[in-house]
């Protein structure tokens, strides 16, 4: 079976080499300049292929490996059905943000390494989901990490860039010590970094909560959820826009998958750990969205929206751990199902919309939403994608990301209706509850975004000009937009095939046959309604066109009798965010700017703004890391710089360890 | 055969009957005040003007704003179809069907909030503005009394809304009911929490929303409104009625239900005055919390500690 592996090799060779030749190429030619991104995303598309043609011969049980041998050391690959449905994604998302970053980045001033780092990345991401030993997992991961860090500063004149970066490399950083000590424990209690014998331990419940905690803790400050978010809004508006949609669609998501394969060796799950990440979840839902609303920044707003995705695909998770552990095969399977799902469904639109918003800086040079209006006019494709990324993010009908969360309130209902235990009970309420809250919270935030960005009037007169992205980003945001509609619609035609196999990975050895045939009527109901609503649509549409025809175009929208309406009296995004950010303001450290002069008739003019700072970062993390630093400062008259110094803590040393070694 | 003609027979009872039942609403409040009132079926002959008259576009709005109503009217009409007038199965019960009801009407208000945003006028901007912030607040109070119902009858599909306050011990089903009413008044911004007959545009809310709608698309637009208020007025009405067997009988009974339920409406509009705008959200979370409460009352047989 070792030859299935031959591709992914070849895969991993043909993208290394093409970033290494994109170091030296002629940066003024556009022919040499394209080598580099149309051969990552060509030969995405093509391993693409080749792994949806094997996807139906791996199955759980049997976990295809290959040893990749090594001076010193064997490194195992390995492919089981989570595996595969986490590539699925992944290749998606590098094969059409590499077609996108082609174009994107005519005009930017990058380095020559910027191909290089970018085909670490996806190589980093293709060798952490395949290995199957830990040493091979931490060096991948490490180059995931690396390359996505220098990727991050590829602006180094923006100080902000360079501080977003620096908070990214540390947590990433921290996260990674958690993860060794997690990865040590189980090494210590099987006597091998060899993950096929780190399955069926058993292990102590001490010993496995306590390896819950340390790899919940270390992958979550890659997953980015609250209170463990705080690089992702600063790295995601920094980095390019093609990287912020592979960073926010799939990276974040590795971060998932590891806390998801540690938990398949620390079987049997314990309901605490459900409990634990289900808080989680809902606060990084529903503060993740409430963030989001008052953000101003187009890409910050969506790097916030990323970390209630995370949130939503942990309610997932969580329930699915509360089912497993209370032995109701049908919740844990509809929450698993929710949260893989959703891993799958927000990396095609997160993509998406970071695309859509990169189109939107590339154009008009500017990510900040009250800058903008009107731009539906002016980029009509750009504007449609973006819609339908955003619809599909609020969770609404005919797109991908109802049916995720679909499968979650299922979860939730079926644990309401079944669960005796009142803790499992109320934490499938809670689960439900907040999914509501967070879909609610999530339509004012995206109506906000097109409406200010898009429709109305332009806010300034730069807009004028702006123009329409070139094709292949068109193409590469299309692509994504496809997809969300092809799930949609077709819920019942790609599930069965696609998830059932990973979630079978993850519910222990449950028996999921009925859930599986409830899936199934599930999708087919919901797939053929959809359908019939769509020929409603198209009825009501013709009824409508043949009743419109007698129309005007040339009034003014109602000013309430005021005679001379300007672009700047238009709603914005702080004003329409006002209210909710007002009244959730005890949690979110909100604050209010409205600069005027309490004359009778006014000279200056009058404006409001409205922010919200991240108080998580502000009133934490930073003064916990000024005690520490104080702390350490104690150290630093040993680290002088002085040669003469080190030479003689060298010889100190030396004389130490004779000393020793006599005694 | 049966089965399409019960799924039928919902949406078109919602065209035919929802103006009907704004009528009844208006002229009981116009009764109780000591007018005389419009005719019950004002509301027909409001829509059939309006579908005669010509379309009025802003400069402003979009391709956005021209879809928005057919977008509005057909997922609303699409919603009513999950709602059966008669306890029989059809094919939009399904697990988990109320929450696609619910997403339904959650696409058209994302459309509704859009096409008032699209026309750059402020006013409409504050009405979307507060549809879509006490919207966010009402769906969780939605969600926590549905379950109650579907944990009561152990049924996770909208059938549940049959027989639930059968299985409900000492009547403790009204803390149920209480909050489902308060939602059926603010998701179609009824009195206390809007006044749809107001003239003033800086405190409505979803009437200002659609201002700058004329013609045909306004037309559209009410009656999607007129829709959606007699689908949470059948929701309730069906939650408080027990089921029989007897179709007929039920529908008889079902039509006095609704008929009181909008003189029910009617006679709230005219005891009460609308609440101040920043008060909504405390009305709400009261809501919200008779909600839960009545969930934990409701389920408590079904726990074991």
């Amino acid at each position: 079976m070792a030859t299935m592996f031959v591709p992914f090799i070849i895969y991993i060779l043909i993208v290394f080499s093409a970033g290494i030749i994109s170091l030296f190429i002629n940066n003024k030619n556009s022919i040499q300049k394209s080598i580099a991104p149309l051969t990552i995303c060509g030969s995405s598309i093509v391993i693409l292929a080749y792994l949806l043609s094997i996807f139906k011969n791996i199955i759980a049980t049997d976990v295809t490996v290959f040893n990749w041998q090594m001076p010193y050391a064997t490194m195992k690959m390995g492919i089981d059905p989570l595996t595969a449905f986490m590539l699925i994604p992944l290749f998606i998302l590098i094969s059409v943000t590499s077609l996108y970053g082609w174009k994107y980045l005519d005009g930017h001033k990058l380095d020559r390494t910027h191909w290089l780092f970018y085909s670490l990345l996806a190589i980093g991401m293709v060798l952490v989901l395949l290995s199957r030993d830990a040493i091979l997992f931490i060096f991948s991961w490490e180059i995931m990490s690396v390359s996505s860090f220098f990727l991050v500063i590829s602006d180094k004149t923006n100080s902000e860039t360079l501080r977003g970066g620096l908070i990214y490399f540390v947590t990433a950083h921290i996260g990674a010590a958690l993860m060794f000590a997690a990865f040590f424990i189980l090494a210590s209690a099987s006597g091998s970094f060899e993950f096929s014998s780190w399955s069926n331990l058993h292990l102590p419940v001490m010993k496995a909560n306590l390896i819950f905690v340390l790899a919940l803790l270390g992958f979550g400050t890659k997953a980015g959820f609250i209170p463990l978010h705080v690089w992702l809004p600063l790295a995601h508006p920094a980095a390019p826009s093609h990287v912020s949609a592979l960073m926010s669609g799939i990276m974040i998501k590795m971060g998932i998958y590891a806390i998801l394969r540690i938990l398949t060796f620390i079987t049997p799950y314990q309901t605490w750990w459900g409990i634990t990440i289900i808080i989680i979840g809902v606060i990084s839902g529903v503060w993740g969205v409430l963030f989001a609303i008052g953000q101003h920044d187009i890409k910050k707003l969506l790097a916030y929206h990323s970390v209630e995705n995370i949130g939503i695909i942990m309610l997932g998770m969580g329930i699915g751990i509360i089912g497993v552990s209370h032995g109701n095969s049908i919740i844990a399977f509809f929450g698993f199902a929710g949260a893989l799902l959703h891993i799958l469904n927000h990396a095609m639109f997160k993509g998406l919309l970071f695309m859509g918003a990169g189109a939107i800086i590339r154009q008009t040079g500017t990510g900040e939403i009250d800058k903008l209006g009107g731009l539906i006019r002016k980029m009509p494709l750009t504007a449609i994608l973006f819609i339908i990324g955003s619809i599909a993010i609020s969770g609404l009908p005919f797109f991908n990301g109802f049916i995720s969360e679909l499968m979650i309130y299922l979860s939730s209902i079926f644990g309401v209706i079944e669960l005796t235990s009142t803790v499992g009970v109320f934490m499938a309420l809670l689960v439900g509850m907040s999914l509501a809250i967070i879909g609610g919270l999530a339509i004012a935030c995206f109506t906000k975004v097109i409406g200010t960005v898009f429709l109305g009037e332009p806010r300034t007169k730069f807009i004028n000009d702006v123009k329409e992205v070139p094709l292949p980003m068109i193409i590469g945001m299309a692509i994504l937009a496809l997809i969300c509609i092809f799930i949609g619609l077709g819920s019942y035609f790609i599930l069965p095939s696609l998830i059932i196999t990973p979630i079978a990975v993850l519910t222990n050895g449950a028996d999921i046959d009925t859930s599986i045939v409830l899936m199934k009527t599930i999708t087919k109901n919901i797939t053929y309604i959809l359908l019939l609503g769509t020929i409603v649509f198209a009825a009501i549409f013709i009824i409508y066109a043949f009743l419109s025809k007698r129309s005007r175009k040339n009034v003014k929208t109602w000013g309430c009798g005021y005679s001379l309406p300007n672009n700047n009296m238009q709603y914005t995004s702080s004003s329409f965010a006002e209210p909710i950010i007002t009244y959730f303001s005890f949690s979110l450290n909100s604050k209010k700017k409205l600069q005027n002069d309490h004359e009778i008739f006014p000279q200056n003019k009058w404006y409001f703004k409205s922010f919200v700072n991240d108080w998580i970062l502000t009133k934490i993390y930073e003064p916990l890391i000024k005690t520490i630093e104080k702390f350490l400062k104690l150290f630093r008259w040993f680290q002088n710089g002085k040669s003469g110094n080190y030479v003689l803590y060298i010889a100190i040393t030396l004389i130490l360890i004779i000393i020793w070694k006599f005694l | 055969m049966n089965n399409i003609l019960t799924i039928i027979a919902s949406p078109l009872a919602a065209i035919i009957f929802s103006p009907l039942f704004v009528g009844i609403i208006v002229k009981i409040k116009a009764l109780l005040s000591g007018r005389k009132g419009p005719p019950l079926i004002q509301q027909y002959s409001n829509i059939f003007k309006l579908l005669k008259k010509e379309i009025v576009y802003s400069k402003t709005t979009s391709s956005i704003f021209k879809i928005a109503p057919v977008v509005i009217l057909s997922t609303t009409i699409l919603a009513t179809c999950f709602i059966p007038l008669v306890p029989e199965k059809t094919t939009f019960q399904f697990q988990g069907d109320i929450i696609l009801m619910l997403y339904l009407l959650g696409l058209s208000r994302f459309f509704l909030i859009l096409s008032a945003l699209d026309t750059g006028s402020s006013f409409e901007g504050m009405g979307a503005s507060r549809e879509a912030f006490y919207s966010a607040l009402i769906e969780p109070i939605i969600f926590i009394c549905l379950v109650t119902l579907m944990c009561l009858t152990k049924n996770p599909t909208i059938s549940s809304i049959f027989d639930s306050q059968i299985n409900s011990g000492a009547g403790m089903i009204i803390l149920t009911i209480i909050p489902l009413f308060v939602v059926l008044l603010a998701e179609n911004t009824r009195i206390p929490f809007d006044d749809p007959t107001t003239h003033l545009e800086l405190t409505m809310i979803h009437e200002v929303m659609i201002l700058d709608n004329s013609g045909p698309s306004l037309a559209f637009m009410e009656y999607a409104s007129y829709i959606k208020l007699w689908l949470f007025s059948l929701i309730f009405a069906l939650t408080i009625l027990p089921s029989f067997d007897n179709n007929i009988l039920f529908s008889l009974i079902l039509a006095v239900t609704m008929s009181l339920i909008a003189v029910f409406i009617g006679f709230i509009e005219f005891i009460m005055a609308r609440v101040h705008l920043l008060k909504i959200p405390q009305l709400l979370f009261s809501a919200a919390v008779i909600a839960l409460l009545g969930f934990f009352i409701n389920i408590t047989k079904f726990l074991t500690w």
